[in-house]
């Protein structure tokens, strides 16, 4: 095991960051887990710097009206909506 | 026990009249289809019906296909088992007790059973391919930008493409043609290379003369000793044809996997953020403010895979840890690239063992995720590199099906059609 595995408090942080609540026994088994993948991970360390030759060119079309869906179907998977928009919960 | 093979049992009735008029068709569950739900084998998206069809489903209907449901896979793409499915794992047709493979493992099924005579799955690590190899039946992953993404459910955006299975690679090639294509709709997508009146289905005309094909010896290293029996036995069949074979080593394969998964899981973490229960998807009754519903909306809704790659994805993306890994794994995609580069430029196709193991037995590996993604060694250098491969089917061993993977240079599909329908 590495000196920087991975510890309980920094898988609860990162779940925290990526917004996913873990239940106690969920934090014990990722922690186990993330140690052998990221010590994995880690080998990634040998691979030499390599020129990227990206041949990399914007694609752009032309900014054209186009119909686009209509509210209401946009609405129609969402579990609250309030006079034609989305309802979500408070922001604080 | 029921195959288990649709998620969602629907027929969506294409044109009177096209190319593939008469044909059934099975659709991976992560790729959109208007008014039929769309769940991506999780809780997350179970009541979701999209509002419009996928670039491929519209030509599907146009080419007069009958879609005939919509095909169970790993939890948004995540696995290589089909066994991360919120709706249950799919039994082998071609091997009963063992995995279809993932994460396109309906799809596979579907064709291996005679469920439907051509199915679409994505690809974003070796989910085509996987599934054919396990299940004995053909499988493309395209060029990154044949086909068109617009209506598939992103999980690793600058990795997957929509492929065909079929049970010969000419079937598998006649669907290709059908959702091949520029569309205006996906950036990343180009006109095929095809001369006006060619098609890639009329590529699989079985001749392999004079073909060279490189055979990379890392990704026989560490291989299933029966797996690398059939793999050879094929070659030969492929040399008494009139092919010939040398060795060639690819040293940077030995980190595609790391670097695999850094970057799908990076791309994952930021394409899952969408899925927060208020615009569709599953939403939590929790009280409480916008974080907290949003964090236990996803903890109810993903399954444990998906919530590892968020999770891993989140942490090699965070301050301090993006050179480490998330660079490294992109210095080892340019590498990746430049190796494939000089080994095509010697060889007209390249070949492997489609996986380096037959087929598990249903159960056997979902405790270990870093083994799980081991296997997908000889699948995922090639998404790294954006070029196209076909598994087709090689023979058996212990009576478990083995795939052969050829892998060719970028829009080279007619060239591995042609090759692979030597074999199938």
């Amino acid at each position: 095991m590495s000196d920087d595995a991975v510890s309980p408090e920094e898988v609860r942080h990162v779940a925290e960051l990526a917004r996913v609540d873990l239940a106690d026994d969920e934090v014990d088994r990722f922690t186990e887990q993330f140690r052998d993948i990221l010590e994995y991970f880690e080998t990634l360390d040998e691979v030499p710097e390599v020129d990227r030759e990206a041949d990399l060119t914007n694609v752009m079309r032309p900014d054209e009206d186009r119909d686009s869906l209509d509210r209401e179907a946009a609405l129609e998977n969402a579990s609250e909506t309030e006079d034609g928009y989305f309802k979500g919960p408070n922001v604080s | 026990m029921s195959a288990n093979i649709f998620i969602t049992e629907e027929r969506i009735e294409g044109a009177d009249d096209g190319p593939l008029s008469g044909t059934t068709v099975a659709v991976k569950d992560n790729i959109s289809t208007e008014g039929v739900r769309t769940t991506c084998g999780s809780k997350m998206l179970a009541e979701y019906v999209p509002p419009y069809d996928a670039t491929v489903v519209e030509r599907l209907k146009a080419a007069g296909a009958t879609i005939v449901g919509k095909a169970n896979m790993d939890e948004f793409g995540m696995g290589t088992t089909t066994e991360t499915s919120h709706f249950g794992s799919t039994d082998n047709p071609a091997a009963p007790g063992h995995v279809p493979g993932g994460s396109s493992g309906g799809s596979a099924a579907a064709v291996a059973a005679g469920e439907a005579d051509l199915a679409l799955g994505s690809d974003t690590g070796g989910s085509v391919r996987c599934p054919a190899a396990f299940c004995g039946v053909v499988g493309i992953k395209p060029t990154y930008g044949l086909v068109s993404r617009y209506g598939l459910v992103a999980y690793a955006n600058s990795l997957e493409q929509i492929g065909p299975f079929g049970e010969t690679v000419e079937d598998a090639a006649q669907l290709l043609d059908v959702i091949a294509g520029e569309d205006d709709r996906d950036a990343t997508t180009r006109e095929t290379p095809l001369a006006d009146d060619a098609s890639y289905a009329d590529a699989a005309t079985g001749s392999v003369n004079d073909l060279q094909i490189g055979v990379p010896t890392e990704l026989l290293e560490g291989a299933d000793e029966g797996v690398v029996e059939t793999f050879w036995d094929a070659i030969g069949e492929l040399e008494d044809r009139g092919a010939e074979y040398h060795e060639v080593s690819l040293p940077s394969v030995e980190h595609a996997v790391e670097a695999y998964y850094v970057i799908a899981m990076s791309e994952a973490s930021s394409n899952l953020a969408r899925f927060d229960g208020v615009r569709y998807g599953h939403s939590s009754d929790a009280e409480g403010n916008w974080n907290e519903t949003f964090a236990q909306t996803r903890k109810e809704g993903f399954g444990d895979e998906v919530k590892r790659r968020i999770l891993l994805g989140t942490y090699a993306l965070s301050a301090g840890y993006h050179d480490k890994y998330y660079k490294k794994a992109q210095d080892a995609r340019a590498w990746v690239k430049q190796d494939f580069d000089e080994a095509l430029s010697e060889a007209d196709v390249l070949a492997s063992p489609t996986m380096p193991v037959p087929p598990f037995e249903l159960g056997e590996s979902l405790d270990d995720p870093l083994q799980m993604y081991l296997a997908d060694a000889n699948t995922v250098p090639i998404n790294l590199a954006d070029l196209p491969a076909i598994s087709v089917p090689a023979g058996e061993t212990d009576g478990l099906p083995v795939g052969l993977q050829l892998v060719g240079p970028a829009f080279g599909e007619e060239r591995l059609i042609r090759a692979a329908s030597a074999l199938a």
